[in-house]
């Protein structure tokens, strides 16, 4: 679904992403741990072309993000074309970022409406059906301001699903929540990754990763250092970076 | 937690402090303002009643009218336009860019007196106006006189000025929403101009509503310089009242009443706009200044009303 060869992505002098490989096949969960400034977000929002690489390849579903290849050349393609890829990729913010000025139900039916064109009844349809599947039905009419950080971050979940993504990105999605309110959130994820939901998730919360994830990349310094099924390397990890990272983050 | 409610000690009772200064200050504003109130009710040569009579007169009554369509044309433009020159000046196409920079530049820089005066005097230099085709027969003019009249002339003068002021309030507004909205939006496919509309100019709202306000309240004054292009608005006619009976300060007087009382009345319409434009920013609307009025007369003792009653201008704080 995702395949990244030698990514790259600097930021002026900085360089963030120093060749990056992976691939995340379709129904896959692959969950990213790391050092703050590993480059672990900047590599998940280079998937929806949020940040543009500066060289090697990187494709969702067969398709290269941001460009067209066309006998050896690339071309950029126009923005009306990025706007309809990333329409078909959710993302989730650490920050929630949900729109302030609308209620729970008006940030879900938004984009499927502007963007995808459904009419309001389908898109409120499919809206009260993902608000109750995050365990907010009761609160459609309310403003982001009035939730909780943990039911504004399962209303932006929603939001991101009414589009029925074909993917879907989470970066560091508990990381702004009270500890408390991680669990429903996590149980929200774990629910879609067992209906066989594409899923690159950034995180922080090891324990989802291990019972969750069906692969593990450890990233530091804008490569990644390890990469594995998530039991085998945060029970055993090969490198000694690694295992300085875990052992004192578990 | 129920024992520790029962337990709760009694209010505290104390005596209030004596704030003396209020009390000076007082006594010294009445004086002075009975003083300025004597010297006008006694002033030989200010003929009240004339200020009375000529009030409702309704030449003036008819000012006022062309004033608030003055006013309310000027500002229609000043903000159709200045919203597209806001967008076009943030666009990423540096064409666009730059032709809204120039725009601002030009109309910002030169005194909207002198704008006023160059439309309404355009025929002297283009008599006709006229749009067409290039290398086709299809073509269409007319007279600069009779297409730019006064009233357009004060109309354009004053709106096409105003839209550089509102492109630099609209475009404060848009760079004060935060950027993980317009991020949220693109994740989810919205076009650039889609999310403007929907996500990010409702949201600048709450900033730009405040200035915009004090613009309307401005140009309704700014507007009697459409005296120069011979508008008959509130000013140009107190003033022509004036010419002809000599009572020059007391139709001042009318004047100033009026746009006054016009401008109070905008404050209040500013007041209940900002109130709406902050829904979603904070837990619950604040008062209005009659409902709390209403909550001071049956509550008198109580205490000070809680924080959440703050005015909806302030910035946000989470």
């Amino acid at each position: 679904m995702v395949k990244a060869e030698a990514v790259h992505k600097s930021f002026g002098r900085l360089e963030v992403l120093r060749g990056i490989d992976l691939e995340v096949s379709p129904g896959e969960v692959m969950c990213m741990i790391g050092p703050s400034g590993s480059g672990k977000s900047t590599f998940l929002r280079c998937i929806n072309h949020l940040e543009k690489i500066d060289c090697g390849r990187l494709s969702v579903d067969g398709e290269l993000v941001g460009y067209r290849e066309r006998a050896d050349k690339l071309y950029e393609l126009p923005d009306p074309e990025v706007c309809k890829k990333r329409s078909e990729i959710g993302m989730v913010f650490q920050r929630f970022n949900l729109f302030p000025h609308m209620t729970a139900l008006e940030n879900v039916i938004e984009a499927p409406m502007r963007v995808k064109k459904e009419s309001r009844a389908v898109a409120v349809e499919r809206a009260r059906k993902l608000l109750e599947r995050v365990g907010l039905s009761d609160k459609v009419t309310v403003y982001p301001n009035q939730l909780s950080g943990g039911q504004q971050q399962r209303v932006a979940i929603a939001r991101a699903l009414a589009m029925q993504p074909k993917l879907m990105l989470f970066d560091e999605p508990t990381s702004a929540l009270d500890p408390e309110l991680v669990g429903d959130v996590l149980d929200v994820m774990r629910g879609l990754a067992e209906d066989g939901m594409t899923m690159v998730v950034v995180t922080h919360e090891m324990g989802f990763a291990r019972e969750v994830g069906d692969s593990l990349v450890f990233m530091d310094g804008g490569v990644i250092v390890e990469t594995g099924k998530p039991r085998d390397v945060l029970a055993n990890p090969q490198q000694e970076r690694t295992r300085s990272f875990l052992s004192k983050v578990l | 937690m129920a024992d520790a409610l029962r337990q709760r000690p009694a209010a505290i009772e104390a005596v209030p402090v004596r704030h003396v200064g209020r009390w000076v200050a007082a006594v010294v504003v009445l004086a002075i303002a009975a003083e300025i109130v004597y010297t006008l009710a006694t002033a030989p040569n200010l003929k009240w009643s004339v200020v009375g009579h000529y009030l409702s007169h309704r030449l003036i009554l008819q000012g006022i009218v062309t004033t608030l369509q003055l006013t309310v044309l000027a500002m229609v433009i000043g903000i159709v336009l200045g919203v597209v020159l806001a967008v076009m000046r943030l666009s990423p196409n540096p064409v666009v860019s730059w032709v809204s920079w120039i725009y601002i530049w030009f109309f910002r820089g030169t005194p909207v007196l002198v704008q006023i005066f160059l439309w309404f005097n355009l025929a002297l230099v283009l008599p006709f106006i006229g749009v067409g085709i290039p290398f086709t027969m299809i073509h269409w003019q007319a007279s600069t006189n009779t297409l730019i009249a006064p009233f357009m002339a004060a109309t354009l003068g004053l709106g096409f000025n105003e839209a550089a002021y509102m492109a630099e309030i609209v475009g404060a507004g848009i760079i004060s929403v935060e950027h993980g909205q317009t991020e949220a939006a693109q994740a989810l496919g919205m076009t650039r101009l889609l999310l403007m509309r929907r996500i990010v100019l409702p949201q600048a709202m709450r900033v730009i509503i405040p200035p915009t306000g004090n613009e309307t309240i401005s140009m309704l004054k700014t507007s009697s310089l459409a005296f120069v292009a011979s508008v008959p608005e509130l000013f140009t006619r107190s003033q022509q009242i004036a010419s002809a009976t000599f009572e020059v300060i007391e139709l001042a007087i009318v004047a100033s009443i009026w746009y006054l009382a016009m401008t109070s009345i905008l404050t209040v319409g500013q007041y209940y706009l900002e109130r709406y434009f902050g829904r979603g920013s904070q837990r619950g609307l604040p008062l209005t200044p009659i409902q709390r009025f209403r909550r001071m007369l049956f509550t008198f003792h109580a205490p000070p009303p809680a924080p959440a009653e703050l005015p909806v201008s302030l910035p946000r704080g989470h």
